[in-house]
């Protein structure tokens, strides 16, 4: 292309974004149509991805296309590599993305669609990319080490164990909390009940079908299990219909919550081929193409979005969870803007695929940016509800009341009008039995999703939308759930090992029993709790795991920035470092006021002391009592817990500034663990475009 | 257009993993081929045992 006629594009597409940006920002009172966000951000991401991401490789990182990846020199045909970009690219993607961008900015929808989005755009284009991008090139520059070992490495023991440790229990909150979510989905409701039970002996079906009917033909066994899924979402409606059948699914929260437990367990100690690799191709299928039904679907309809820009709530008396805008809002969303779990995949697998280094740049940079467009998109889909829809679907009932009368009366005093008859209608449409308090984000996506889908395809379906949507969301929260215990596990008797050489060994049964069961006893505890918890349990997990994720991605930060500085780029280091002192402060800032503040929503010790003085005074009800002191010990176990993550961090970071003050001092320090040069044998052949 | 079609399905299936042992036979006959005493290729079902099993040794899933 003619160069002038380059630069007016580039001139025109930020000019778009500008207005765009502009257009959602300053807006005021008008529902603003969903197009102007996906317009702002589509231009924002291609001039970062363009100029920003491109500038980062070839100056920050100085990406060597001529130097063989570690795909290329240990090439063994099993897990290193060299791999298509794009089949890469679908790799990673399909690793990063799970169920966080979509409850985070759903959730967050409480401040308004603005602030959520204005995060999620630069969030993700000046940090959560860029965090990707640098560990995926440092990693592919040390044969694919993982975070944990680049950060002993490069660091020291210290930000080593740290990482590891961080790790590990942001793992259990993460699934605690994603099992909360499913729970809250199902709680009687016999459809999404019997549709995500269902899933269980599809995935068995699609395994054995895999290992032992045609070992390895995984694309005929996927479509065999893509169909019995979709079966299985009419099959639950008819479930829903049948007197005696719909008794069989519709319980309370806590079995549900037991169910999920033995569940997890079993994924734990199964063999993977059995039930967690199958539903693994399954979810991610499901994955992509509803994603991809729901962009075209929002490109299609156009819908008008009708949560103001910014609510009352961002003084901090949101009824989905407690707490300011400042730091809040940056905490809720951490996928789709910055993750650190992120670093983990960024960092391990994907480096071993790379067959030149030049990819890095589209699937560490690129992968966030579409990540963070599906978080957009959540976005969409929460806010194209009327605002006292999805209050009347997100608020708990011990915010705004049991009785739908007095929770539509509560909603209604803060300026959203919502009826019960409409709630009620909306309902009755969706299949279930009722929508208020039906908290944790997935129910309220659901429907939002079902009346995009409803509008573009059909509204006589809107049922089967709302469960399809649900369904969709289950299978891949449950492979998280699986993935993570198993994980969880491994880590766990990696370090056991360190004490007892059995413990250690990954096939021995009693250490598989032992260290599955304590896992999930991990997950399982914080699960119980949030069921029992009146409050829902969300507005306690959610920003939990949001501090611990940010932590991660913090040391992920660290780990960049050393490594920076040690290789003589000091004048570079901002490119990781400012997006750090970023997440230094929200998370600083977040775990502070969870310890320390004195509103009862948002500070664990302050909701505690209230808590045992109601109890003592005698003025909870009864079933509020006999839960009382379990959440009281519950509220001191998360503001330790929330001290211990902050502490962590803090040790890492003081750790990297020292090793950056000795190195610039002249002193000697760990030495660059990086792999030396080795000239890449690879022509431009099949594995290139 | 049907040349289309078949990369699309190319690419998919390369994607999935479907033609894991395709690529694993590949890479046999080109690097071990060489020497002579190199041990004949796995079975498709005990590659893909081994493909499935190392797959899911890591981190592979996250939020």
């Amino acid at each position: 292309m003619n160069k002038n006629l380059k630069i007016m594009l580039w001139v025109a597409i930020a000019l778009l974004g500008a207005f765009a940006v502009a257009g959602i920002a300053l807006n005021r009172g008008e529902s603003i149509n969903a197009l102007w966000l996906i317009t702002a951000a589509v231009c924002i991401y291609a001039i970062a991805y363009r100029f920003y991401a491109a500038w980062i490789a070839a100056k920050v990182l100085v990406v060597d296309e001529t130097r063989a990846t570690p795909a290329e020199r240990l090439d063994n045909g099993r897990d290193f590599i060299p791999t298509n970009k794009w089949i890469v690219f679908g790799h990673h993607f399909a690793a990063i993305a799970g169920p966080g961008p979509l409850i985070g900015p759903t959730l967050a929808a409480q401040f308004g669609y603005l602030p959520g989005t204005l995060w999620i755009l630069i969030g993700a284009v000046l940090g959560g990319a860029v965090q990707d991008m640098v560990t995926l090139f440092f990693s592919t520059r040390r044969n694919g080490r993982s975070l944990g070992q680049m950060a002993r490495d490069e660091i020291g023991a210290v930000g080593g164990t740290a990482a590891l440790i961080g790790t590990f229990l942001i793992m259990i909150i993460l699934i605690a909390v994603l099992g909360l979510v499913v729970v809250n989905a199902m709680k009687h409701s016999p459809w999404a009940t019997s549709t995500v039970a269902a899933t269980i002996p599809i995935a068995m079906i699609v395994g054995i079908y895999m290992r032992n009917i045609r070992p390895g033909r995984v694309l005929e066994a996927s479509l065999i299990g893509v169909v019995l899924l979709l079966l299985s979402v009419l099959a639950g409606g008819w479930i829903d219909h049948h007197e005696t059948l719909r008794t069989l699914f519709d319980h309370d929260g806590l079995p549900l919550a037991y169910a999920i437990i033995v569940y997890g367990f079993a994924a734990a100690v199964l063999p993977v081929w059995l039930l967690l690799a199958p539903r693994d191709y399954l979810s991610t299928f499901m994955k992509l193409g509803t994603i991809l039904l729901l962009a075209i679907a929002i490109v299609i309809l156009r819908p008008e979005i009708h949560m103001p820009a910014v609510t009352q709530f961002v003084d901090g008396t949101g009824p989905i969870f407690g707490g300011k805008l400042f730091p809040f809002v940056f905490i809720t969303i951490a996928c789709g803007a910055i993750s650190g779990f992120h670093a983990l995949i960024a960092s391990g697998t994907t480096p071993k695929l790379l067959s030149n280094e030049r990819d890095i740049r589209m699937i560490g940079y690129g992968g966030m940016l579409l990540e963070s467009f599906v978080a957009i998109m959540a976005m969409i889909a929460a806010t194209v509800l009327e605002p006292g829809v999805f209050f009347a679907i997100n608020s708990p009932a011990g915010v705004v009341g049991k009785e739908a009368v007095d929770a539509v009366a509560k909603i209604n005093s803060w300026g959203f009008a919502v009826t019960v008859e409409q709630m009620q209608q909306l309902a009755h449409d969706m299949g279930e039995s009722t929508l208020f308090a039906r908290t944790g984000g997935a129910p309220s996506l659901a429907v939002g999703m079902a009346s995009i889908f409803g509008s573009a395809f059909g509204k006589h379906l809107l049922a089967l939308w709302y469960h399809f949507a649900i369904m969709f969301e289950a299978i891949f929260i449950l492979t998280t759930l699986d993935a993570g215990t198993r994980v969880g596990r491994f880590m766990l008797q990696d370090m056991l090992g360190n004490f007892n050489k059995k413990l250690g060994e990954t096939s021995y049964m009693p250490s598989v029993i032992f260290t599955s069961s304590l896992v999930v006893a991990g997950w399982g505890y914080f699960l119980y709790i949030g069921v029992i918890d009146p409050n829902g349990g969300v507005n306690i997990l959610w920003p939990l795991f949001g501090i611990a994720n940010q932590m991660l991605a913090a040391i992920a930060l660290c780990v960049a920035t050393g490594i920076l500085v040690k290789s003589g780029k000091l004048r570079y280091a901002w490119v990781t470092g400012l997006p750090l002192a970023w997440l230094v402060t929200i998370t600083t800032t977040a775990a502070y006021q969870k310890i320390f503040s004195a509103d009862i929503r948002v500070g664990f010790f302050a909701a505690a002391e209230d808590m045992a003085t109601k109890l003592a005074a005698g003025v909870l009800p009864a079933d509020k009592a006999a839960v009382a002191p379990q959440l009281i010990f519950n509220q001191h176990l998360d503001a330790y817990l929330t001290l211990f993550f902050v502490v962590v961090l803090w040790v890492v970071i003081i750790d990297m500034l020292r090793l950056c003050a000795r190195h610039l001092g002249g002193k000697p320090v760990l030495k660059l663990s990086e792999v030396p040069h080795e000239p890449s044998r690879l022509v431009e052949n099949w594995v290139r475009d | 257009m049907l040349n289309r079609l078949k990369k699309l399905w190319c690419f998919l299936r390369h994607l999935s993993g479907d033609d894991a042992y395709e690529q694993y036979l590949k890479h046999h006959a080109e690097f071990h081929q060489a020497t002579v005493d190199a041990p004949p290729p796995l079975s498709r079902k005990a590659f893909f045992k081994l493909w499935q099993d190392g797959k899911w040794k890591g981190i592979k899933r996250c939020c």
